[in-house]
């Protein structure tokens, strides 16, 4: 314990010691050049700190990750591109075909209940109030959403009492068998998709709510005057604004679906069918020792990542940041 | 004044049948809004109400029976906190989310204050990498960061978590800052700079104290990310001593040690310090999400 | 206190030149004004005294030093900003005395330094509250109080009154000037408007495009504009310009001369010429005089001003009278032959 407490004063004290170890002695030393050289020199000496944290965490693991996808298990020898046929291959179908149902399902899930929640909330009084109960599991590690879930499809056998919520609900109102929701491959994946839409929809919602409150109130009023009812106000002018706020959302959580591993580690490990890329990655790290497929994995994640990439730096680009 | 009384009577009874269908359409909003807010909130409040039923109640009704017999215990918290290490683990979350909140804030500020506030070649360019560091999935950096970390024989200590979780986050604050610091009025920098402020005093004492606002928020974002991490720390750090209450909480999660009640307990103890947070700082936290999220 | 010269100052951006070899020399204590319209490179000019701007070639001297390499706040000067820049998170007080605090004073005489300054500018109830909390003329005078407290060689102003509401302009215009009157420091004011060059100045630079233009005292460009744009750029309202042919000691334009007893000094016979004559060298005719044919007529109170023309041309008259004219009557007018000024069409330049 007292190590912790030990390595949690060190951490406080180094961090903020590191930055002024290097911006002060740097911004001193440049002091000795004439103007226009110094204000070349300067921003170089602020941004080594972050350039090293950056090229260390980021950049060499981008590349060496890309050198190791072509190297053996123990990265030693050169293996050409087996590692990723085997990523391609039938071992690797079903884990793939999951992604891609988290994929399609969970953004667009998210979306249209946080739309129609942004939509709602900005009608009511109690707006703060009602967003504050949508952002609560938001706060909370997946970890904590898992096991929350995981009691709420908790499945007992028929003729049983339903102790998980879902199930008590379901026999109660329809009278049917209850559901085994993390085994039954009918509907296991999407309930392990429901828990991550559960979580993320506060920050979809507050995106989306943004974009709702930015759509001039005049706009608005000119459909009303124009004779556009609230279905009309919704598909011509509520819709079309709020589109490239949306297709933040979207992409934001098809991103998330490409990362997701702590809801299936805990909930279900990957099996009965429902495994995804990243647990599997961690799969072939720790259970399989093989540095070359988890590193196939892991650039086959960048790839699949690079369209969204590309077009948040195109949209920056073209004016959003500057 | 009087034409407009007039048009109000004449129109009363058109009124009334429009205003049955607005108090209908009102009614129906409300109950949607509250069914959400049901629904989002079920799932906490079971967590919340299990942590207090007893192993027999639990495996033998649903939570919601806590509302016809309330037979309160506290047995699964003792046992959470002492049996299964969470006590532990909560020291180990917050040496593990200190630090880093406060390394991601200050390497986030220098590094947005250099991109925002002064002009050199490649400054577009790495403003854009920043952009795209955002996204990049964190699986990408385990195998090569495990190696340097093994090399360096630091792993089983904080240090490369702290690292990691920083270097994850800082393009995100880079980003967040930079909106911010590049809206303070150049004036105002201009007239500390004759004022005789070096440029470390301007960022210290002009820049810094302005940003309050925006620094809390990457402060709690952090915050939230380091503390519910699981996978970073679970490999680095291990499901041993140093496990911090997400580690914790998955393995007794999966290892069905200590039965449902005291997971229950555990998982509500590793969740309460984030949902206070974001109760109390809401305004912190939604202004963080808005700023960071990519505008389109 | 000291004296500021500009030597064949030039600034240039990505290879664009906005600044073209400016020379300027103000005298220790002396008040000078640098006006003109916007984008004429004035506020550039005032920032590369300041040190904000890399000045690209030429020099600037602060008394005898050359401070082309110096950082701002090494050439011991003083800038008040239109937008203030007052620090919102120190109150008056810290605001004031940031400098002193940079430089490493004391707390006390930090504290006497603010204390005196404030008393200067009646912001002494004001010192412990923050800009937030005070009206757009006290954040400006707590601008300059600011600037006081520096105790600098150099006052620099760039548009200080600019974002004041027109009767507190007037107000902290004459605020300025007692300043400069009471302290006797160097001042460089930027500002695009006239009225206050005028009123302010002991000597004003017009810049027009990166070029100086004219550079005199007040009345001197008032009374002998250089040119056509500094005729037409000092004086409300503007000069009155006609085109005409100068010949036989008189402006012509078609049948109609326009007199002139200062004639221009060259053979100008034949000569396309611009004739200006300001309003208020307009009186009313007797009889004879000039057929002003009267558009509009707007009553100031103190004044009478007819917008009308003259042989098809414009003219704005200013008159002490009133008097009932209609649009459409015809005003008998005479030009004030001692006050007429002549440019040639070509060059612009003054020829009289």
């Amino acid at each position: 314990m007292s190590s912790q407490i030990l390595q949690l004063v060190l951490g406080l004290l180094a961090l903020p010691a590191v930055v002024l170890a290097v911006i002060l002695p740097g911004e001193l030393a440049i002091r000795r050049f004439p103007q226009k050289r110094q204000s070349t020199l300067r921003p170089w000496i602020w941004l080594s700190p972050v350039l090293a944290l950056v090229g260390l965490v980021i950049a060499y693991p981008l590349a060496a990750s890309i050198i190791f996808s072509f190297r053996d298990a123990t990265a030693s020898t050169w293996v050409g591109f087996s590692n990723f046929a085997w990523a391609f291959g039938s071992a690797m179908r079903p884990v793939l075909f999951n992604n891609v149902l988290w994929i399609v399902v969970f953004p667009v899930l998210t979306a249209v209940l946080a739309l129609s929640a942004a939509i709602m909330l900005d009608r009511v009084k109690y707006e703060r109030v009602a967003r504050t109960f949508l952002i609560l599991p938001t706060a909370m590690s997946f970890v904590a959403g898992a096991v929350i879930w995981k009691m709420m499809y908790t499945y007992e056998p028929p003729m049983q009492p339903q102790t998980g919520t879902l199930n008590a609900i379901w026999t109660a109102l329809t009278g049917k068998m209850p559901i085994a929701w993390l085994i039954d491959r009918g509907v296991n994946n999407y309930a392990l998709i429901f828990v991550a839409v559960w979580m993320s929809i506060g920050v979809a919602t507050l995106i989306l709510s943004a974009g709702v409150k930015n759509i001039p109130r005049e706009l608005v009023e000119a459909a009303r005057i124009d004779g556009a009812g609230e279905w009309a106000i919704f598909r011509f002018v509520t819709l079309p604004s709020l589109w490239p706020t949306i297709l933040v959302v979207l992409t934001t959580q098809a991103i998330f679906s490409l990362k997701v591993f702590d809801i299936v580690y805990v909930m279900t490990n990957g099996s009965f069918g429902t495994d995804v890329i990243a647990n599997r990655m961690y799969t072939e790290l720790f259970v399989k020792q093989n540095l070359g497929t988890a590193s196939a994995i892991a650039v086959l994640l960048l790839i699949l990542a690079s369209p969204v990439i590309f077009m948040n730096i195109k949209q920056i680009k073209s004016g959003g940041g500057e | 004044m009087s034409a407009i009384e007039s048009r109000t009577t004449m129109s009363a009874p058109m009124q009334s049948t429009s205003k049955l269908g607005t108090r209908l359409k009102r009614i129906a909003l409300h109950a949607a809004v509250l069914l959400f807010c049901l629904v989002w909130f079920t799932p906490v409040l079971s967590l919340f109400v299990t942590t207090f039923r007893s192993e027999s109640d639990s495996s033998q009704t649903g939570w919601w029976h806590a509302f016809v017999e309330w037979r309160p215990v506290l047995s699964n918290y003792v046992e959470a906190m002492y049996l299964t290490g969470v006590g532990r683990s909560i020291v180990n979350s917050i040496v593990l989310t200190v630090p880093t909140v406060l390394g991601t804030v200050l390497f986030s500020a220098i590094g947005a204050f250099a991109l925002a506030r002064m002009r050199f070649r490649g400054r577009i360019a790495l403003f854009l990498a920043m952009v795209g560091f955002q996204v990049l999935p964190p699986q990408l950096v385990l195998v090569p960061m495990l190696k340097f970390f093994l090399a360096l024989g630091l792993t089983g200590t904080f240090i490369p978590v702290w690292i990691i979780e920083m270097g994850l986050t800082v393009p995100f604050g880079i980003f967040l800052l930079y909106g911010f610091f590049a809206s303070i009025p150049s004036d105002l920098v201009e007239a500390a700079r004759i004022d005789g402020a070096s440029e470390p005093r301007i960022f210290f004492q002009i820049i810094l104290p302005l940003s309050g606002a925006v620094l809390a928020s990457l402060a709690i974002l952090q915050f939230m990310i380091a503390w519910n991490h699981l996978l970073i720390p679970l490999i680095f750090l291990g499901s041993g001593s140093l496990s911090p209450l997400t580690v914790q909480v998955a393995s007794l999660a999966q290892t069905n040690a200590g039965g449902l009640n005291t997971l229950t307990a555990a998982t509500f103890i590793s969740v309460i310090v984030p949902l206070v947070l974001i109760v109390t700082l809401q305004k912190y936290f939604v202004r963080g999400v808005l700023g960071g999220a990519v505008k389109g | 206190m000291a004296n500021v010269n500009l030597r064949d100052v030039r600034k240039i951006y990505n290879q664009t030149q906005v600044i073209h070899g400016v020379n300027v020399d103000i005298d220790d204590g002396e008040f000078v004004v640098l006006v003109g319209p916007s984008g004429c490179g004035k506020s550039t000019l005032l920032r590369m005294i300041a040190g904000l701007e890399e000045i690209s070639d030429g020099h600037v001297h602060i008394g005898s030093t050359i401070v082309n390499d110096m950082s701002p706040k090494d050439r011991d000067i003083a800038m008040v900003f239109q937008s203030y820049a007052l620090y919102p998170h120190m109150t008056v007080a810290q605001n004031m005395g940031f400098s002193l605090q940079m430089r490493g004073s004391a707390k006390a005489e930090i504290r006497t330094e603010v204390e005196k300054a404030a008393k200067i500018l009646n912001l002494e109830p004001l010192l412990e509250r923050y800009p937030r909390q005070l009206s757009g003329g006290q954040r400006q005078r707590v601008a300059m109080g600011r600037a006081i407290v520096r105790n600098p060689q150099v006052f620099l102003f760039d548009e200080p009154l600019s974002n004041l509401d027109a009767k507190l302009r007037v107000i902290m215009r004459g605020e300025i000037k007692a300043l400069h009157q009471r302290l006797g420091s160097t001042m460089v004011y930027v500002t695009h408007d006239q009225i206050e060059a005028m009123t302010m100045a002991d000597k004003i630079v017009v810049m027009r495009d990166g070029f100086v233009e004219q550079v005199g005292s007040p009345l001197a460009l008032y009374d002998r504009p250089a040119n056509l744009f500094v005729a037409g750029f000092i004086g409300s309202p503007g000069m009155n310009f006609l085109s005409g042919r100068y010949a036989g000691g008189a402006v012509w334009i078609g049948d109609v001369s326009l007199p002139v007893s200062n004639p221009p000094a060259s053979a100008s016979e034949g000569r396309q010429v611009i004739y200006g004559i300001r309003p208020e060298n307009l009186a009313i005719a007797d009889d004879g005089g000039l057929p002003l044919v009267v558009e509009v007529i707007e009553p100031t109170g103190a004044e009478t001003h007819v917008v009308g023309h003259i042989s098809g041309q414009r003219v704005i008259g200013v008159f002490r009278e009133r008097f009932a004219t209609r649009p459409g009557d015809v005003l008998r007018v005479k030009f004030d032959p001692q006050k007429v000024h002549l440019f040639d069409q070509q060059s612009e330049q003054r020829i009289n």
